[in-house]
């Protein structure tokens, strides 16, 4: 049944995101820098470029052409594989989100969304789980005690705030009777008052948190905090294969944004006199934004502490949550 | 006055024309029983061997020399034994916790033996070093290469074992340093981690060893004074006062109450960014980025401020023996207003964001505690003892430069944990800026220098404009000053706790013996004690809080 149309739309599409979140991904680093600057009366950086725009490429041409360091007792293969798997999980994960309302092109409808399929929302978070692979091979092959540490850390954590997240998006689901996240947004046409946020605020708030976590983002950025362990599984990565993770991160950071978007704060639906298309980058900006805020205001927690939190707090709650929310709806 | 000793030991102690308790060495351990039980003498405050080789009036050639202080902070005694042909006196390691380190220091130094120490090992000087430095024969231009690096299996086998842990396959052996982003400057603590868990810690210092006492016994009094910069180098001026205290107090001097009063404004802004690198740097080693441009902001006006004065920003050199270089510059009331201001602000920013924090809570709470008896025990002093609740402040204690005269409060803690630890030291500032603000309103006019002309530089009209003067500066800047023969202790409050300067002197210009007691040397003896059963997040924010800085630490 696949005419060539459809594989020739969904490649160039695929294309498109994959290049722009990269290319977001590499622009978040420079807002990160300059937002943080700006919070801690500082400038950030001022001399590539007009107001430093230029540094983001220099950095790119740092990153690509800086020498590949391959430690001799490392794992070889294993190594060198796993910072494609942290990048590749992160991208292929945004195949089945949506970015903006349908829109004709030359007569031709366009869906921004590379496959629509019924169990986005499962499809979304199998793939990010499969992403921790990333982190832990590459402790694990690094032959370095920080990175066996940092791997053992970013595995307890993100597997534990796999499930805060997974019970916490469950209650929505729950109301809504899909998975697929188009489905979700059509959900919420009815202006402010009918987002999600309203309805599940306590699983609104669970699955922010786990996403922070989920990011590797403050506080909870106990993976590879310096201070404590060096840089933790990154620790003998150099060059783009340390970029590769770090831009994992970031477009995992973006996946975050648009999630929380569409589920929880009335996705691309237009707003007054907003369109739905301005209105999706204006939330994801805000929660990049928020991202940074909070990575500014706060210390970490210490990884024990996050724990307690996930398993004594987070989870329960969002247990409950579920057990109302099925209460409710009978 | 030590009574139960002197009564118990009334045959056996003889005072020294310097004013020690001299005692036969088999009694040491008995007469610091004694001391430390009926007399309250419970803070060792430092140890140090004496080498009377160039001295030949001495009858034997080592000497220990032990300073305590009572209760009341007050009273520090010296005690002094003779060491004989065997080179070898009992440990007090197991009286005094902190003379575990000290004793190690005199064995790499002098060579001397203790007998029943837990662990006597080199600890400043490489393992490989042949040779004990701080002895008179030992050549003072004589390097050596060393290069293996110590496994230290030998100190944590034992003491797992005295932990209970004789296997080591569910541990994994960890170097935190020397060359770690948290280990602020080089310092390397080796720990068995069980999971993240601390099982078993231990310390090794000297990476920054370079022999400061050696080259003081080569150098003029007022020499030495930059040399005295790089021990802790986050307060360098509070260093200098320290040893030109010291000396100043062997020749007898009071300085001009103007200089007095610099001394107490220009050390109080020094301890003050001494304060605010530790609190900047253990936030930034919890994550909490941001505060460390609030509070390292007001930390560059400070160092304007004293680049300006000074000439220097971080090794400012700006004391003299009997006074300072020169007077305060023509604006500088302004500038220091400027600079007291933007510090308020910064700390009061950074508390803002801290204070109600509960992860911040969560963090240092209960976190690295160390109790009274042990800090005590252990030699603890400035803020890290005050966490504990200990009232001990020199300023307070036994005051110097009219300190007595000052309105201002001792900032106290309860637990003695990482927060306690943090928290006293905002409070320092504040106090710190009460004492400068005071100290400016009654700054007296007059000379920074005493008048005595053996010991200042004369005015410069003179200097060049009559053959006194010149030969005067000429005599002083190529002799030094003369400093008559003594031994003798003086200390003030340091930044990190008390900081004082043992000096024998033997009426030249350069000194015999210079040791100093370095506040974090006891801190950073503590620190592996207080991290086990911690995690390494834990570690590091101990470290932090004690505020370990090596250049003072390794010397």
């Amino acid at each position: 049944m696949f005419d060539t149309a459809v594989i020739i739309e969904t490649v160039v599409k695929a294309v498109i995101v994959v290049a722009v979140i990269a290319a977001l991904a590499g622009f978040a680093t420079f807002i990160e820098r300059k937002v943080l600057a700006f919070m801690q009366r500082r400038l950030g950086p001022m001399h590539v470029g007009p107001y430093g725009l230029l540094q983001l490429a220099a950095d790119g041409i740092k990153l690509f052409t800086k020498e590949d360091i391959i430690p001799q007792n490392a794992i070889k293969p294993i190594f060198m594989i796993a910072p494609v798997i942290a990048a590749t999980t992160a991208f292929v994960a945004m195949a089945a989100v949506p970015y903006f309302p349908e829109f004709t092109l030359f007569g031709y409808t366009i869906h921004p969304i590379i496959s629509d399929i019924n169990v986005a929302l499962l499809y979304v978070m199998g793939v990010a789980s499969v992403g921790i692979y990333g982190p832990l091979l590459a402790g694990m092959s690094s032959a370095n005690k920080w990175s066996l540490l940092g791997a053992a850390r970013a595995v307890v954590q993100m597997l534990s705030f796999e499930v805060v997240s997974g019970l916490s998006v469950l209650a929505p689901i729950m109301m809504i009777g899909s998975l697929s996240l188009i489905d979700i947004n059509d959900a919420q046409t009815g202006g402010i008052g009918d987002w999600l946020i309203w309805k599940q605020p306590l699983a609104f708030v669970l699955f922010a948190i786990a996403g922070f976590m989920e990011t590797n983002r403050a506080p909870f950025d106990t993976v590879e905090f310096e201070a404590e362990i060096v840089a933790g599984y990154a620790t003998e990565y150099s060059g783009m294969r340390w970029g590769l993770f770090f831009i994992g991160e970031y477009a995992n950071m973006i996946t975050i944004s648009v999630l929380v978007s569409i589920i929880f704060m009335g996705g691309y639906n237009a707003f007054w006199f907003i369109p739905g298309g301005l209105m999706m980058l204006l939330k994801v900006s805000f929660w990049i934004f928020l991202f940074l805020w909070v990575r500014a205001a706060w210390p970490h927690v210490r990884p024990d502490q996050l724990m307690w939190v996930c398993w004594k707090v987070l989870m329960p709650l969002s247990v409950v949550n579920i057990v109302i929310t099925g209460f409710a709806l009978l | 006055m030590p009574k139960a000793f002197l009564e118990r030991f009334e045959k056996e102690v003889s005072i020294d024309a310097y004013g020690a308790y001299k005692l036969d060495a088999s009694l040491i351990l008995q007469a610091l029983h004694v001391l430390y039980q009926n007399d309250g003498y419970t803070f060792l405050v430092d140890m140090t061997a004496i080498d009377y080789l160039h001295q030949p009036s001495a009858l034997r050639r080592f000497a220990i020399v032990y300073l305590l202080r009572d209760r009341l902070f007050s009273n520090v005694i010296t005690l002094k034994i003779d060491v004989d042909e065997t080179l070898a006196i009992d440990s007090i390691a197991s009286l005094f916790k902190s003379a575990n380190w000290a004793e190690r220091e005199i064995w790499d130094q002098y060579g001397i033996h203790f007998k029943n120490h837990p662990n006597l090992k080199r600890i400043l000087n490489h393992k490989e070093f042949i040779g004990h430095p701080l002895r008179k024969d030992y050549p003072i231009t004589q390097g050596q290469l060393c290069h293996k690096s110590d496994d230290l299996m030998d100190e944590m086998t034992p003491r797992l074992k005295r932990k209970g842990i004789e296997s080591h396959d569910a541990l994994m052996f960890l170097n935190l340093g020397p060359a770690h982003p948290a280990s602020h400057g080089t310092i390397r603590t080796f720990v068995a981690l069980e999971s993240e868990t601390i099982r078993c810690a231990i310390s090794e210092i000297g990476y920054l060893h370079r022999g400061f006492e050696k080259s003081c016994e080569n150098h003029t009094y007022n020499q030495i004074i930059p040399y005295t910069d790089r021990l802790n180098y986050c307060s360098a001026i509070l260093n200098n006062i320290a040893f030109a205290h010291a000396v100043e107090g062997i020749l007898g001097i009071e300085l001009p109450d103007r200089a007095q009063f610099i001394r107490v404004i220009i050390g109080e802004l020094s301890r003050m960014i001494d304060h605010l690198v530790c609190l900047a740097a253990i936030l930034v080693d919890m994550g909490a980025l941001t505060n460390y441009w609030y509070l390292y902001n007001p930390r560059e006006s400070v160092y304007d401020l004293l680049s300006k004065l000074t000439g220097a920003r971080l090794t400012n050199s700006y004391m003299r023996i009997g006074g300072m270089s020169h007077d305060l510059y023509e604006g500088f009331e302004h500038d220091l207003h400027v600079c007291l201001k933007a510090i308020d602000t910064g700390v009061g920013d950074t508390l803002t964001l801290i204070e109600h924090n509960r992860i911040f809570h969560d963090r240092t709470q209960n976190v690295g505690i160390i109790s009274q008896e042990e800090a005590i025990n252990r030699s603890l002093s400035g803020p890290n003892l005050r966490a504990c609740g200990v009232a001990y402040d020199l300023r307070v204690n036994a005051p110097y430069y009219h300190y007595e005269s000052f309105d201002f409060d001792m900032a106290l803690g309860s637990v003695g944990d990482v927060y306690d630890r943090i928290m006293v030291r905002f409070e320092e500032i504040r106090q710190s800026k009460r004492i400068i603000e005071q100290a400016m309103k009654r700054l007296p006019q007059g000379a920074v220098c005493v008048a005595d002309r053996s010991i200042s530089l004369p005015p410069k009209h003179e200097v060049y404009g009559n053959i006194e003067g010149l030969m005067n500066q000429f005599k002083l800047v190529f002799e030094g000053v003369k400093v008559p023969p003594s031994e003798s202790y003086r200390a003030i409050e340091g930044a990190n706790g008390e900081l004082g300067f043992f000096i024998v002197s033997d009426g030249s210009p350069k000194p015999y013996k210079v040791k100093v007691r370095p506040p974090c040397f006891y801190a950073m003896a503590a620190y592996p004690s207080i991290i086990e059963g911690g995690m390494i997040a834990d570690a590091i924010l101990s470290l932090g809080s004690l505020n370990i800085i090596a250049g003072e630490l390794d010397r």
